[in-house]
């Protein structure tokens, strides 16, 4: 996994981006940039460059789902690995995620060791099948 | 006009018959002339009062179909209730969490503190060549004590400082949850306006979007809820508990 690899987080709470960020910054990952929702989102991935994507599901206009319908709709970012990181807990919802392609799925509250385990899991998985 | 004129013409007939037979003493022909005379405006008041019965009846009706109203104030109100019941105990639960991360934090930072005064002073007396052998070697051994002690003690430093940063995503958690709440309190608040329009509709209020109130109901699974708050509607709904059970219904579908 290449810890120079750019992360966009994707919350439209602040203190949750701040949080992922200062997390991913004591796994070694200091490559990132942040969204507060799926609509403003959506634009700087097709603008290229993301090679990961952390979003969050229940936010103001565009929410995660749909972020992460688009992303596997668009030729361009189909392949890009997304963990949801979000609160909803039904399970129609997470089998929901699964269906749409989701890589991992994090209930918050969660800790940190939690993010490090579903972060190295996608990415093992990825290079397993590269 | 021609048919005033005539019910007029009639009246003044009926009116001139009247006091002819009250003159005469004809007492039950005076009143059946009286209840010829009224008919006209009794049946304009049963006009009247058959009109206000259905628009009565129509606003029960409507009032008694409106099963979202009947939701709000049996589920929804006393859910916002717990709702914000648990955020008061959640931000309560994270301001101790970073508050019992600081009283361990503090005789930390304060004894590496106090001891590198010590060891500072000691290193300045070396440096003056003002110390024994004897105070040397003690010395040298509070140093190597000290290196040993300020590594665990930064790494608990850190940890602690961990335990501060995810203590602040209540902020998030909380914050989803007081939308809802939000949420819940605009759409009473356009129910009761609907209420007033309707038993004074006669009174010609603005109206309200009907659109507008039908939103904000959970109707689309698909939509974000926010966390799951314990004693509300929410466990009714089938949730997973913990990341473990996460990872199990993931699993069971091959990730």
């Amino acid at each position: 996994m290449d810890k120079g690899m750019k992360i966009l987080i994707v919350d439209d709470f602040s203190t949750m981006r701040r949080i992922i960020k200062n997390l991913l910054r004591d796994l070694g990952f200091n490559n990132t940039a942040e969204a507060d929702d799926g609509s403003t989102a959506l634009p700087m991935l097709k603008g290229g460059g993301f090679d990961f994507l952390i979003t969050d599901w229940n936010m103001p206009n565009m929410e995660g789902i749909a972020l992460l319908k688009a992303v596997r709709a668009d030729p361009m970012l189909k392949s890009l690995p997304v963990l949801m990181v979000t609160a909803e807990a039904k399970r129609d919802q997470i089998v929901e995620a699964a269906q749409a392609g989701v890589n991992g799925y994090i209930v918050k509250p969660f800790t940190a060791e939690t993010l490090k385990e579903k972060i190295d899991k996608i990415f093992e998985r990825i290079e397993a099948q590269g | 006009m021609d048919t005033d004129e005539e019910r007029l013409n009639l009246h003044l007939d009926l009116a001139r018959q009247l006091v002819e037979c009250l003159e005469k003493g004809q007492r039950s022909e005076a009143d059946d002339i009286i209840r010829q005379l009224r008919l006209p405006y009794e049946r304009e008041l049963f006009e009247e009062l058959g009109k206000l019965t259905r628009e009565l009846h129509e606003a029960l009706k409507s009032f008694r179909g409106d099963a979202r109203l009947i939701e709000l104030s049996r589920d929804e109100i006393p859910d916002a209730k717990e709702r914000l019941n648990y955020v008061v105990s959640m931000t309560e639960q994270a301001t101790h969490r970073t508050l019992n991360a600081l009283d361990e934090s503090m005789p930390i930072a304060e004894s590496l503190h106090g001891r590198s005064g010590v060891l500072r002073e000691q290193w300045n007396r070396f440096r003056h060549r003002e110390l024994s052998v004897d105070e040397f070697r003690e010395l040298a051994r509070e140093l190597d004590d000290f290196l040993i002690q300020t590594g665990q003690e930064t790494e608990r430093l850190k940890s602690l400082m961990s335990e501060i940063l995810m203590a602040q995503d209540y902020q998030d958690l909380t914050g989803q949850i007081i939308r809802r709440v939000i949420r819940l309190v605009q759409e009473v608040e356009e129910n009761l306006v609907g209420l007033i329009r309707l038993s004074s509709a006669r009174m010609d209020l603005p109206r309200v979007d009907k659109a507008v109130v039908a939103e904000g109901g959970d109707s689309m699974d698909s939509r974000g809820h926010g966390p799951i708050v314990p004693n509300t509607q929410d466990m009714v709904a089938d949730v997973v508990s913990s990341q473990d059970d996460v990872d199990a219904l993931l699993s069971s579908l091959g990730f």
